[in-house]
This record gives structure tokens, C-alpha cells and sequence, in this order.
């Protein structure tokens, strides 16, 4: 089992050279292979398509924001079905760029998947086709909820976010061409 | 000002565009608070946007904020259609974390909670899907039966949905005298209702027509949009956690995993019926081999000393004072840990950093990836399809948007 693993690490280091910055092994059988965001698209494009890995399921994308490390970790969770292999591939964003491409192209779910991830913590999948809030609402204004800096209760004071929740419209709701197009608009 | 008013005709061109219509929030046939904003044209289908978030309770951003045992009740309102199954994870999730390992007769009670719930998930899905395409009966024959693995759950848990029954290293408390009676008389007895519900269904004209080449996906479509669980089997693919990635001795149950054909809403059916006589099969192996012994780990980390040792010696009162106060210590790390939920791959994402709180708890919910595949199933079908569509991919809007 080990063995395997080891010579995978080994055949990435060797394609993607420093781009592997670490890898490490969790919970006694948890493969975790640390790379650069900027290379993130090709290290997961070669797992899914080199033949032997295989890593054709994208089970979950999601993010980590440690609180003592600026920043956040996008996390990617990938499993083999043919070769009944887990494997977790970790990129580190610095505080200053989150951004990072999207996988969307590669696997259908990541789609909403990293919908979630911008939506919660912030992050910019560059290339998604569609990235817009999923989980909140979408005239959200208080930030990313999922941060260590955002507040339990929320940015906003109580009173303010009732006023923003009463003062929703239609625009919130529809893109300007849904009401135009459709003729829900009739007073203008 | 005159009384008369005129009313106003609309002028203009008339013709007959694409129109915009929403199914939903509120409507019994989205199956929990899913808006489906949809652009038709005529009884076809162009577009589709579900919008979702109705439900939103932030629980990963609560869970960081609570002890790790306090997460417990958070998981099961979550899937309120299979509590239990969300409560086994969490903590084998964190288990794996700490690298505990629980006793035997926690492993199988533990077996006997999550193929109940499978059981208890199909029934809900079973029904209301019926339910979608006009067959009523179906629908009180499954929730007949599902009120008796409610009785099962009052009388385990005390709740009949907020079960919240694991404890980091055990459960809440042993199963009280006479369940595993009442459970094997419900897996003796739940057979017929089952064979009464397939003869009404599965030959049923009506409902092949209403599902037989609807929604179809191929089996490499399926893997690409991230299905898991009945959803994918039912395209032909062969992955089950019980099999492939085995948990608490699952290798070493006799069960079959049904893999469907077509990929469409009938063989979803198909295969989620399989399951349920399946997961009886396990329900009964798990029952004859119950062993007896402590359901709790012996750990000092996680369980709580005695009263009498605690009323009897200094150390043992710190050491309850301790782990009431602080709560449970988790090592620095990250762990995955999935199961085979009823609806695909269950997983929780534990981060810690040593703390008595997590950094970190994500759940990977099957729900939510299932439902992302909608628009891409339903495009091209009538809007009384997608409603079947719908209803096949056995979602719960409690987890899609935590």
C-alpha cells in the first residue's frame, strides 16, 4: 500500500519538480500531498488522466482557514476507482492573492463545489463558469462567513441586518436581462 | 378622481417566448425548501437554476465554535432522514483522528444504527417519490413502517429525529433491554411490506412510464459530476465504501451491492429497493453476532471515571472534572473519514489543532453534489419529469445547505 504511494510521489516530484512542496501521510493510511496553487491544474489534470492513478472521482473540494497561518488552504479530496486509492492534495494560498484556478473543466462537481469554497471563505476560482454565491443569500454584503475573522453573530449589527433583509428587490433575485427578457418588469 | 377605472390590456408583441417560472421554495414536490427557477419553453425544459441556502445554518462555522463531543447534536439535524448515520460518522471521523479504537459491541450497534437508517432514508425517499408520480398507497405503507424504526429510535435515544446517540468512544448509553427484539421483529416482518410495495411499483405501467428512460446519465457522466451512492450504482458503476473502503468489519458481512444499467429513474428505484432487502441481511447477521461487553472505550482521554471512583479518589474526581470542563482533546492533524451514506458518500473533514475545538469540521455532503447534476438531467424534459428527476436523486435539504 505504502509502497505505491511512494512511488506516485516520487513520479509527481519528478513531472512537476518543486511544484510538490511536501507531502505527509495522516492518520496512519491518509496520503496528503502539499503543491503550488499556480500548478494546481496540471498536478490534478496528470492524476486524473496518467494512467496506473487514475484519480477519476473528485469527491469534495473544500478550504481550511487555519486562524494562526494568514491565509487559506484549499483542499481537494480524490479517490481512484479503479484502483481504490484516496488522496488529498492541499494548496496554500497566501493571504494577499486567494485565487487559484478552478478544476470545473476537469470534474463536473467541482463546479458547485467551489461555488461553496468562494462563497464561505473567499476565495477566486479564476475560470469558473458561473462563480457566484450558492449557500448565502446573494446580496450578501457582510464577507465570507467560513473565515477565523469573521464573528459568530456576523459583521452587522441586528438592526442593520433586518434592514437588509426588508430592503431586498427583485434585482437580487433575477439578472436584469431574466426581467427584461421575460417582461416581469412591466412598470418600467 | 372617477370610480371607473380602466383596466390596462398589454400592448405589444404577444408572442409566445420562453417563460420564467419558479418551483418552489415552498412546494411539497421539491422536497424540502429548493427553489427551482426555471426558464420553459412551452411544457419543455430550456434551463435550470436551482437556488439553495434556504435552510443555511452555518454549522461548520458553529461546530468551530463547540467542544468536540458538543458537534454530536449539531450532525443530526442535518439529514433529519437518517440522524443516526450523521451522528456514527462525526465521531468515527474524530476516532480516526485520535486513533481510538472502540469496542466491539460499539462496532456492531453502531453497524445495526447506520443499515437501519439506510432503511429509514429509502422509506422517506420510497414514498414521497411515489407520491410525485400519483401512487398514494405506497406512501402510507412506507411511512407505517417507517414509524416503527421511529419507536426504535425513542426508545434507544429518547428523541425520534434529534437522536444525537455518539459519544467520542461510544454511545450515549447501551441499548436498552428488549430493543434488539423489537429490531429483529421488524426485520422479520418489514419483507412483506416491502414485497406488497414492489408488486404495486415495479411492474406498475404508470410508474415505468413515468420513469423508464427519464433522467438518464451514462456511467462516466456520473463519476465527472461527482455521484455517489444509489445515484451512481444505478449508471453502472461499482463503488460502495462498504466494499471498497471498508469500515467497522464490513468485509466481513455477506450483502451484494446492486449495480443498475441505464443510469435513468427507474433503475435509481431498482437499486434503492435492492438496498433496503440488502441492509436487512446485514441488520440480520449484525443481530445474531451483538457481543456482549462495554459499549464505551476504556480511555482515559475520552471516558468519564465511574461515580464511585469518582466519590472514592482524588484522581479519578480531577480527572471527571477535567474532560466535564475541557472537554475532549483531539491531536493535531486532518482526517477524512467517509462512510456509505444513504444518499452516496457520507464524509467528514476534521481538522484540529490539538484544541478542545475543532479548526475545522467540514462534512462532505452527498446531497448537495447530487443535486449540482439536476439542470444537466432535467434539460430537454417536461416539468412533470423533472419532478420525478427530482425526486430520484434522494436529496435532503437539511444537509445541502448545513
Amino acid at each position: 500500500m505504502t509502497e505505491g504511494k511512494v512511488s506516485m510521489i516520487e513520479a509527481m516530484v519528478d513531472v512537476f519538480g518543486s511544484a510538490i512542496t511536501g507531502s505527509e501521510i495522516q492518520c496512519g493510511d491518509q496520503q496528503v500531498v502539499h503543491v503550488e496553487p499556480s500548478n494546481n491544474l496540471e498536478i490534478l489534470t496528470w492524476l486524473k488522466d496518467t494512467e496506473g492513478y487514475d484519480y477519476d472521482l473528485l469527491l469534495d473540494v473544500t478550504a481550511v482557514d487555519y486562524g494562526s497561518i494568514p491565509g487559506v488552504e484549499v483542499v481537494y479530496q480524490l479517490w481512484s476507482i479503479t484502483n481504490k486509492q484516496l488522496l488529498r492534495i492541499k494548496c496554500a494560498l497566501p493571504e494577499d492573492s486567494l485565487k487559484i484556478r478552478s478544476v470545473a473543466d476537469l470534474w463536473g462537481s467541482a463546479n458547485w463545489l467551489e461555488r461553496e469554497v468562494y462563497d464561505l471563505f473567499g476565495v477566486q476560482f479564476e475560470g469558473h463558469p458561473d462563480l457566484r454565491r450558492i449557500l448565502m443569500p446573494k446580496n450578501y454584503s457582510e464577507g465570507h462567513p467560513l473565515r477565523k475573522d469573521f464573528p459568530l453573530r456576523g459583521r452587522f449589527s441586528r438592526e442593520k441586518q433586518t434592514e437588509l433583509a426588508l430592503k431586498q428587490d427583485y434585482e437580487d433575485y433575477y439578472s436584469p436581462e431574466q426581467l427584461e427578457g421575460f417582461g416581469q418588469r412591466s412598470d418600467d | 378622481m372617477s370610480v371607473k377605472q380602466t383596466i390596462e390590456l398589454p400592448q405589444g408583441n404577444l408572442d409566445s417566448g420562453n417563460m420564467l417560472v419558479n418551483i418552489g421554495p415552498q412546494h411539497p414536490a421539491t422536497h424540502g425548501v429548493l427553489r427551482l427557477l426555471c426558464e420553459l419553453d412551452g411544457e419543455t425544459i430550456v434551463q435550470i437554476d436551482p437556488d439553495i441556502g434556504y435552510l443555511h445554518s452555518s454549522f461548520e462555522k458553529l461546530g468551530e465554535f463547540r467542544t468536540w463531543n458538543q458537534i454530536v447534536p449539531l450532525t443530526d439535524r442535518m439529514d433529519y432522514l437518517a440522524p443516526l448515520m450523521y451522528n456514527c460518522v462525526y465521531v468515527m471521523a474524530v476516532e480516526k483522528l485520535m486513533d481510538l479504537k472502540v469496542t466491539e459491541r460499539c462496532k456492531v450497534v453502531r453497524v445495526l444504527c447506520m443499515e437501519m437508517e439506510r432503511i429509514f432514508s429509502h422509506l422517506l425517499w420510497l414514498g414521497t417519490t411515489a407520491i410525485d408520480v400519483g401512487a398514494f398507497t405506497p406512501f402510507l405503507y412506507a411511512f407505517q413502517e417507517r414509524e416503527r424504526i421511529y419507536k426504535l429510535h425513542e426508545a434507544f435515544t429518547g428523541a425520534r429525529i434529534t437522536t444525537s446517540a455518539t459519544r467520542i468512544g461510544g454511545m450515549m448509553a447501551d441499548l436498552p433491554e428488549g430493543w434488539t427484539d423489537q429490531l429483529r421483529n421488524f426485520v422479520e416482518t418489514f419483507p412483506e411490506t416491502l414485497d406488497e410495495i414492489d408488486s404495486l411499483l415495479t411492474r406498475n405501467g404508470i410508474h415505468l412510464g413515468r420513469t423508464q428512460g427519464i433522467g438518464t446519465i451514462s456511467g462516466s457522466d456520473a463519476v465527472n459530476a461527482g455521484f455517489t451512492g444509489p445515484n451512481l450504482r444505478a449508471s453502472g458503476i461499482d463503488y460502495d465504501l462498504r466494499k471498497d473502503r471498508p469500515y467497522y468489519d464490513y468485509e466481513t458481512y455477506t450483502f451484494e451491492v446492486p449495480i443498475g444499467k441505464n443510469g435513468d429513474c427507474y433503475d435509481r428505484y431498482l437499486v434503492r429497493m435492492e438496498e433496503m432487502r440488502q441492509s436487512l441481511k446485514i441488520l440480520d447477521q449484525a443481530l445474531r453476532r451483538l457481543p456482549g461487553g462495554p459499549i464505551n472505550v476504556d480511555d482515559p482521554r475520552v471516558s468519564l471515571p465511574s461515580k464511585t471512583d469518582c466519590m472514592n479518589d482524588m484522581e479519578s474526581m480531577i480527572h471527571h472534572f477535567k474532560i466535564v470542563t475541557e472537554g475532549v482533546r483531539v491531536p493535531p492533524g486532518d482526517c477524512y473519514f467517509a462512510i456509505e451514506g444513504s444518499k452516496g458518500e457520507l464524509g467528514m473533514y476534521v481538522v484540529s489543532d490539538g484544541g478542545e475545538k475543532p479548526v475545522r469540521w467540514r462534512v462532505r455532503p452527498p446531497s448537495f453534489v447530487n443535486l449540482s447534476v439536476l439542470p444537466q438531467l432535467a434539460e430537454g424534459h417536461q416539468v412533470s419529469d423533472l419532478i420525478m428527476i427530482n425526486a430520484s436523486l434522494d436529496i435532503v435539504l437539511g444537509e445541502i445547505d448545513r
